[in-house]
């Protein structure tokens, strides 16, 4: 293949004398996309870990009826904090994270679009979070103690308004989601112009890696569904300290446009959270198959379309408000619509696999786990869309089931499966497979002995956010089994980060391209150099390094 | 393989930074849109006044300012293009000048509305709506004003800024949009809304 | 962990009351919840036969195309592209399920949405408190708390029209086995009808998040026959009897606190931010359902609320064991 010669930006990094001091400032100071990639990815994961034990305790909580592990306050910041958590510092830095750091890699190019930008978003987005944690120390605002906000992670007004949420906890939320919320801006419009604008020669739109498109989607998602949450945010704030009466309902105000608001962010964000998933699984499933990705036109077309789509679903979730039979009718034929492109991804992935030559190492076996229990997300997903169905599933366990499948059991396997398929370009070290296959395999059994038990609470009338629930209503048994399966998914998570830790030092050398990958990533050293690609490369086709390993049945003649 | 070459030598994509400004300007068209859209739900509802008609002026000076400025940054613009920098300077600092206009007269706007018609953003839905919308714009006016006065400085300081040229473009199209933003504002607050 | 203590305090079965407790939204038992039923069977069969489909597509893909010992691994498999048929296919297939869907859902959404009063048609007001429900029959003028008494439907013409508020935030009415919810809205009327056909109590809690004490914001449907439900309206809608032994219990009551929050018809309470007390001893539970309604969980709720429902908002008293006496006898003497 033939490559020009291109001025470097920056001299290549020489190993100097390890001092911490000097390891700590490069990397405070960093504005390499790789390095701000890995920090989004490691904050993500300890916020994880965080909010995950925060989940644990939630469903020690409710192993029991009538159980007083913790009293209803805690037990609603709890809850509170842990959506926050897993929503806006998990999630957001994981799309941010994974777009980070492999979108300039796939595109050839030696680092994002604005790297002092990129730098920015993820300080603010790491300040954002440690705000709303400080919640815990300063909560209480001038009345006393400390406390985090307790008002759910959607904070539906008017319970999140100065009159029944005193203290300063909900103001906390309120600013750190926000400051979050800039920082996830700012990675997005960086992703963007990125993706449009740092390609490399040859890499036209239509052979752009579908990771990056996908990501390029969910950049698009964040720049038009985030404003609105900042501007309710901002309005509640008003409402909250200058006693302006937006969702004042004793002045005229409305709740209901709280919620309005709320979720025209909110569904959009949905999408935002799962995208990465999409996108890892349409990377790893094509290389672990050995084949392409089937009717990869059809893959891009439908993130595009439910990126426009999924702007107009979001009453979805007010079923209940007491809209009128048109809204809810609307809303409900939207809701389903969304499920089409959905439901393509699910059908290609599968047929990517078919016919092919699976390895199932552990990145694969996380998709496997993605596909099937995604599936299971989805059709619980039209069965909410339902709207009369959904009078009764809404804000039941079953809802909390639905979207533990969408997110655990959905977005967190890709997750996975990412972090072990782009480990050894990481770190230029393989992780270890039989600890990456025991975490598959008790967090896979662990997840859904949580969550399957809970769709059946829920259809028995068990409603979510409850601190306790009284014996003999039939929900005792699901509850049981459900805090059973935590075990199996913190031994699951144990295992997961000690082979992280461990392999980064004494794993194997992983060379460049162990997995036999088509993407550009792989055509470059592991871990990669600053500047990425000594010699910006030239494709002609989507998947760049099978044509360069394949001279005689190159992709660019079929495409 | 001589074609790759040419591909190369070929191959052109947008500058990024037209991007980066286009698509912070989508952005915060996302948070406007929320605030025009409450605007509008709560025209009317207000339990208690005082009430748009009765208080609410046309700002027709203030807003023939702001519209013409959105005029003279573009003739500004033009100018540096051809580097004329005494043109650039003179223009510029119209643009600057009929901003300022805007934002005095906002806030004399304001005074008036609080001092006289004791129309707080606490009062009701009118003055939570409007001090908002109005404010969140003229927030916008002031962002805007600060880096045009900036660019005015460093160039009076002998910044050679023509070689700035894409900079200086791109806040003129923030400051477009920000005039682009008071037209649906007046619309809704000044038209509709009164 | 389980504080016996407690449990017991909350066993909230009440003796010769045929009570639905298990609240399984699949045995539905009013005409709102059976529509809501069967367009969730319809879907639930729907989803599974995609379920089964799909899902033994993918789990048989896995199985049979898994790489085995022995496979050449220099032999990459046939590299296919796509294909439009198979994909034109599962787009199609899946609107076609969607159009169905849609349209039984716009269907079943107008019919009980929009469904009008038949003949007999009671109206009760509910209006959600933290964390209690607040019912007024305005026919009636009958104000009571947490226990919804309807005539049942057994004529096939009589349904209960309810008209749901809320004093405070955001609460969600929900009896699972007559409707589905309907949320009680600050500042906005909603509306909900319900019909059980057999007289009984159907027990339901509040499904909105609305704060500390969500949990313990349950709620009673009591369906009566119509000849009961006629008797009991009339009993409430009786002022409170004076009652010659509890005159003293009554000063007592009268002088303490307790009356700027709670109403006693006909007395000199009036508060109206607690439930009203009139004819308390005519309900089953106390504190929004949690506890059975007699003299031991009375003495045990008024000592200190704060115990059972931990964050509610009436404060324990610090009554002397006197005053305490003389309250829940006083209390005790509300038929």
């Amino acid at each position: 293949m033939a490559t020009v010669d291109y001025p470097l930006d920056r001299p290549p990094v020489k190993d100097t004398e390890f001092s911490f001091s000097q390891a700590l400032y490069s990397w405070v100071a960093t504005v390499d996309h790789k390095r701000l990639g890995l920090m989004y990815i490691v904050s993500a994961l300890l916020f994880f870990v965080v909010a995950g034990i925060m989940a644990a305790v939630i469903r020690l909580q409710l192993m029991f009826p009538e159980n007083d592990l913790v009293g209803p306050a805690t037990y609603n910041r709890l809850f509170t904090m842990h959506g926050t958590t897993m929503v806006f510092l998990v999630g957001m830095p994981m799309v941010a994270g994974f777009s980070n750091y492999l979108v300039p890699l796939m595109i050839g190019a030696r680092d994002m679009a604005f790297p002092r930008l990129n730098a920015f978003g993820f300080w603010i987005f790491l300040f954002g979070g440690l705000l709303l944690y400080y919640s815990y120390i300063g909560g209480g605002g001038l009345q006393g103690a400390g406390s985090a906000p307790d008002v759910g992670w959607f904070a539906y007004a008017p319970l999140s308004e100065g009159a029944f949420s005193r203290g300063s906890a909900t103001d906390y939320w309120a600013l750190g989601v926000m400051v979050a919320g800039i920082g996830s801006i700012a990675s997005a419009i960086n992703v963007i112009a990125t993706a449009l604008c740092m390609r490399c020669p040859g890499m036209s739109l239509s052979r752009m890696p579908v990771f990056v498109w996908v990501m390029l989607i969910d950049s698009w998602l964040i720049v038009v569904a985030l404003p609105p949450l900042t501007a309710g945010q901002i309005m509640l704030m008003l409402d909250r300290h200058l006693h302006a009466n937006f969702f004042d309902t004793q002045a005229g105000g409305s709740a209901v446009l709280w919620q309005h608001i709320f979720w025209i962010f909110g569904h959009p964000e949905v999408y935002i959270l799962i995208f990465p998933a999409f996108a890892i699984l349409s990377e790893v499933i094509p290389v672990f198959s050995r084949k392409p990705l089937f009717g990869r036109p059809a893959m891009v077309g439908a993130v595009v379309a439910i990126g426009f789509i999924s702007l107009g679903v979001w009453a979805h979730h007010m079923f209940a408000v007491g809209m009128t039979s048109w809204s809810n009718s609307f809303f409900a034929a939207s809701t389903m619509f969304v499920g089409i492109p959905t439901g393509i991804k699910i059908f290609n992935w599968t047929a990517t696999m078919y016919g092919g030559k699976l390895r199932l190492d552990t990145p694969l076996l996380f998709c496997c786990g993605f596909l099937l229990q995604f599936l299971v997300a989805g059709l619980t997903g039209i069965m909410l869309g339902v709207a009369p169905f959904d009078w009764q599933l809404h804000d039941t366990y079953f809802v909390v089931a639905h979207f533990h499948f969408t997110l655990l059991l959905g977005l967190v396997f890709g997750l996975f499966a990412g972090i072990y398929y782009w480990y050894p370009k990481a770190f230029g070290r393989m992780y270890n497979e039989k600890l990456g296959k025991l975490h598959f395999w008790l967090f896979c059994i662990g997840a859904n002995l949580t969550f399957i038990p809970l769709h059946f609470a829920g259809m028995l009338g068990m409603p979510r956010r409850i601190y306790t629930y009284p014996a003999g209503r039939g929900w005792e048994g699901w509850n049981m089994v459900s805090t059973v399966g935590v075990f199996f998914q913190a031994a699951g998570i144990l295992f997961f980060l000690w082979t992280m830790v461990r392999s980064a030092f004494v794993g194997e050398p992983a060379g460049d391209d162990p997995w036999d990958g088509w993407t550009l990533e792989w055509a470059t050293s592991s871990p990669p150099p600053e500047y990425n690609f000594e010699k910006l490369p030239v494709v002609r086709s989507s998947r760049p390094l099978w044509d360069l390993k394949h001279p005689h049945d190159p992709d660019w003649k079929f495409e | 393989m001589a074609d790759a070459l040419t591909m190369e030598r070929d191959w052109q994509l947008p500058d990024r930074g037209t991007v980066g400004i286009l698509f912070l300007i989508v952005t915060e068209s996302a948070l406007f849109a929320i605030f025009v859209a409450t605007y509008l739900i709560y025209i009317g509802k207000s339990p208690v006044g005082p009430y748009p008609r009765d208080v609410l002026e046309i700002p027709v000076v203030s807003s023939i300012c702001l519209l013409s400025s959105s005029l003279t940054v573009y003739f500004a613009e033009h100018a540096l293009l051809h580097n004329k920098l005494a043109r650039f300077r003179l223009w510029w600092s119209a643009t600057i000048l009929l901003g300022l206009e805007f934002l005095i007269s906002t806030g004399m706007e304001w005074r008036k509305l609080i001092y006289e018609d004791h129309l707080t953003i606490s009062t009701n839905l009118f003055g939570s709506t409007f001090y908002s919308l109005v404010g969140l714009h003229a927030s916008h006016v002031i962002v805007g004003l600060v880096f045009l006065i900036l660019v005015l400085t460093v160039t009076l300081m002998g910044f050679p800024i023509q070689t700035q040229f894409r900079r200086v473009k791109f806040l003129s199209w923030y400051w477009h949009f920000v005039d682009a933003i008071w037209v649906i504002v007046f619309t809704v607050v000044y038209v509709i809304g009164r | 962990m389980l504080n016996p203590v407690i449990a017991l305090l909350l066993q909230v079965q009440v003796p010769g009351v045929a009570e639905h407790r298990v609240t399984d939204i699949f045995t539905p038992l009013a005409s709102p919840a059976a529509a809501e039923k069967n367009i969730a069977m319809l879907t639930i069969a729907i989803t599974t036969a995609i379920f089964v489909v799909v899902g033994g597509l993918i789990l048989f893909t896995i199985f049979r195309f898994r790489r085995r010992p022995g496979d050449d691994l220099h032999q990459e498999p046939p590299q296919v592209y796509g294909s439009n048929q198979i994909e034109a296919a599962w787009t199609i297939i899946p609107l076609l399920i969607v159009f169905i869907l849609i349209g039984v859902s716009a269907r079943v959404i107008a019919a009980v949405q929009n469904a009008s009063p038949p003949k007999s048609t009671l109206h009760v007001t509910v209006i959600g408190h933290q964390w209690w429900w607040e019912v007024y029959y305005p026919d009636y003028g009958v104000r009571t708390a947490n226990e919804i008494h309807i005539p049942a439907n057994i004529d096939g013409q009589t349904a209960t029209y309810l008209t749901l508020q809320s004093a405070d935030v955001i609460h969600s009415f929900w009896v699972p086995q007559l409707s589905g919810k309907m949320d009680l809205i600050p500042n906005r009327n909603n509306y909900l009808w319900i019909d059980p056909k057999d007289p009984g109590v159907y027990v339901g809690n509040c499904a909105e998040y609305c704060g500390t004490q969500h949990a313990k914001m349950l709620l009673r449907v009591i369906a009566q026959t119509p000849a009961d439900f006629n008797k009991w309206a009339a009993d409430q809608r009786k002022p409170q009897e004076e009652n010659a032994q509890a005159a003293g219990a009554k000063a007592a009551f009268e002088s303490l606190s307790c009356i700027s929050c709670h109403a006693v018809r006909g007395t000199s309470a009036a508060g109206r931010f607690g439930p009203d007390l009139t004819h308390l001893m005519t309900r089953q539970t106390l504190a929004a359902g949690i506890m059975v309604n007699n003299g031991r969980s009375l003495r045990d709720w008024v000592n200190d609320p704060q115990y059972p429902k931990p964050g509610c908002f009436m404060p324990s008293m610090k009554l002397t064991n006197q005053e305490l006496d003389q309250v829940v006898a006083y209390l005790q003497s509300l038929n």
